[in-house]
């Protein structure tokens, strides 16, 4: 029997993580709901004057986001190691770095790209528009895969680690600042009319580099998980 | 030396809390650091040889 | 000489122990000689009077607190590579130094904030970088602390350090970053007085004074954690340690 070739066993990763989020549809509406209610939270607690929300939505929209991906990691790997699939994906002859693209791309199909999709209905609530909204949305889509992808590591750290939830949260935050500053300000320097171009360009290095060395850091970390 | 009294040397120019301040708490934080780990020391010695009594 | 015998900590534990008094003696004359030139005999600064002695600490202690996260990942690094257990435990033992000099790096700029920019906390590149850099070294304590298996917590926590000493340039370029983007022109506290060379000098004899005294009191921990770890009768005789031979 042939041995599939890379890009089939990437695909048949990504297809199983997908099919399984297809029977639990709430961990989607999960990911999405937590995104509106800390949104929501903001305006109750600043107050409602539109100028103000303008000013802190960028942040805000992006923090929430941020939020919403931290409490996603538990679900990347936690199934799989439960059940004993992990421990058959680190013995099998794929190489487990490109194994953790898939998983972490299904994720991020499943928790991360629903918060760029709904990000737009957000950020008119918080008196955005025009050009700001498409810089929002454009952000978010690169910047959710970078922190999917980062987040993987402290989510493969911690694996099985008693207070894991806080604990991935205190391990990855640090990592995720600079996505936060540059997708952030991303928003920021588009309404403030110097255009997104400049962070909107690190964004994009900061993904690129998260798809080369990432998958590395998580493998490793997998693996020591799993000894 | 730059001062002229011991007065002056406190006072700092006016800014004695904030470098003062400064200097006592790096002083603390080596100090405790040292004392704490001298205190580590001791119980791990006595830890081992509770040990090494309880192997023979 | 033989120095892969000392790879074993039992061995390197007298080691360690010979060098921890001259590595103190050094610590302590460093910083005697640089306190003394910094706050009595270095003159006073034209624009922030004699505020800035702060950095005879300050800048010292954040180096000392960039620097100890490098090596602590360095050792990390050498432990992954050659599974050396000693590896890890100096990497273990550098952790809690790293944070603390962070911390004083954190609490001196507050108190050099105040005079300078009227309020104690500013949001300028290097005090951000340095609280980042304080959560850095917690999760890598904490990571360890939370994982029961010895050896599982010392790979998962390398792991950890050598992310995070590639996270650290990247924070650094994103905070100054994010900066300029709010502010135009930086607030930078790094805008340091002019150094007269006696200032300067002052300066790097407590950064030598604190470096020396982080050698003594990391080579002084790790014996620590040799012992803690190594009293396991599986790994090594504890009474070749001649303080628990003594007891006998």
């Amino acid at each position: 029997m042939n041995r599939p070739s890379l890009w089939e066993a990437l695909r048949g990763v990504v297809r199983r993580d997908l099919m399984l989020a297809m029977r639990r549809r709430a961990d989607v509406a999960m990911s999405v709901f937590f995104l509106v209610i800390v949104a929501s939270l903001f305006p109750l607690g600043v107050g409602p004057e539109p100028a103000v929300l303008r000013t802190i939505a960028a942040g805000v929209l992006w923090v929430a986001a941020l939020l919403a991906c931290l409490l996603s990691l538990g679900r990347v790997f936690t199934a799989d190691y439960l059940d004993g699939v992990l421990e058959q994906m680190v013995l099998i002859a794929q190489p487990l770095p490109v194994l953790v693209v898939g998983k972490v791309f299904a994720h991020w199909v499943v928790s991360g790209l629903p918060i760029v999709l709904l990000s737009p209905l957000l950020g008119l609530q918080f008196g955005l528009d025009g050009e700001a909204l498409g810089v929002l949305v454009l952000s978010l889509l690169l910047g959710t895969p970078t922190l999917s992808m980062i987040g993987a590591i402290g989510a493969a750290l911690v694996l099985g680690v008693r207070g894991s939830g806080l604990l991935v949260a205190l391990l990855v935050l640090p990592l995720y600042v600079p996505v936060l500053i540059f997708g952030a300000g991303a928003v920021t320097s588009s309404m403030a009319g110097m255009g997104g171009e400049a962070n909107l360009s690190l964004l994009g290095a900061s993904l690129v580099l998260s798809l080369f060395f990432s998958p590395w850091a998580t493998a490793a970390a997998l693996r020591i998980a799993l000894e | 030396m730059y001062w002229g009294s011991v007065g002056e040397f406190l006072e700092m120019g006016g800014y004695g809390l904030y470098v003062w301040t400064s200097f006592i708490i790096t002083a603390l934080g080596l100090t405790w650091e040292v004392v704490a780990l001298w205190r580590r020391r001791t119980a791990a010695i006595a830890d081992s040889r509770g040990i090494v009594r309880s192997i023979e | 000489m033989n120095w892969s015998k000392y790879s074993a900590p039992l061995s390197f534990y007298p080691l360690a122990g010979n060098m921890i008094p001259w590595f103190s003696a050094l610590a302590a004359l460093a910083m005697a000689v640089g306190l003394y030139i910094g706050l009595l005999v270095a003159p006073t600064d034209a624009t922030q009077h004699d505020s800035y002695r702060i950095i005879f600490v300050h800048v010292p202690a954040a180096w000392m607190s960039m620097f100890l996260y490098v090596v602590m990942a360095i050792w990390a690094g050498i432990g992954m590579g050659l599974k050396a257990r000693l590896s890890f435990m100096m990497a273990q033992a550098i952790a809690p130094t790293g944070a603390m000099f962070t911390f004083i790096a954190l609490v001196t700029g507050c108190m050099w904030g105040k005079p300078t920019w009227g309020t104690y906390w500013v949001w300028d590149a290097r005090l951000t970088s340095e609280l980042i850099l304080l959560f850095q070294y917690a999760g890598v304590m904490l990571l360890r602390t939370s994982i029961d298996d010895l050896r599982r917590a010392d790979r998962a926590s390398g792991v950890l350090a050598l992310v995070g000493v590639v996270n650290i340039p990247i924070i650094y370029f994103s905070v100054q970053w994010w900066n300029t983007l709010h502010q135009g022109a930086s607030v930078s506290m790094t805008a340091a007085p002019k150094m007269a060379a006696i200032m300067l000098t002052a300066m790097l004899l407590m950064t030598f004074g604190f470096w020396m005294y982080s050698i003594a009191v990391v080579l002084s921990r790790v014996r620590c954690v040799i012992l803690e770890r190594e009293s396991q009768p599986a790994w090594g005789d504890p009474s070749s340690v001649p303080e628990v031979a003594e007891a006998r």
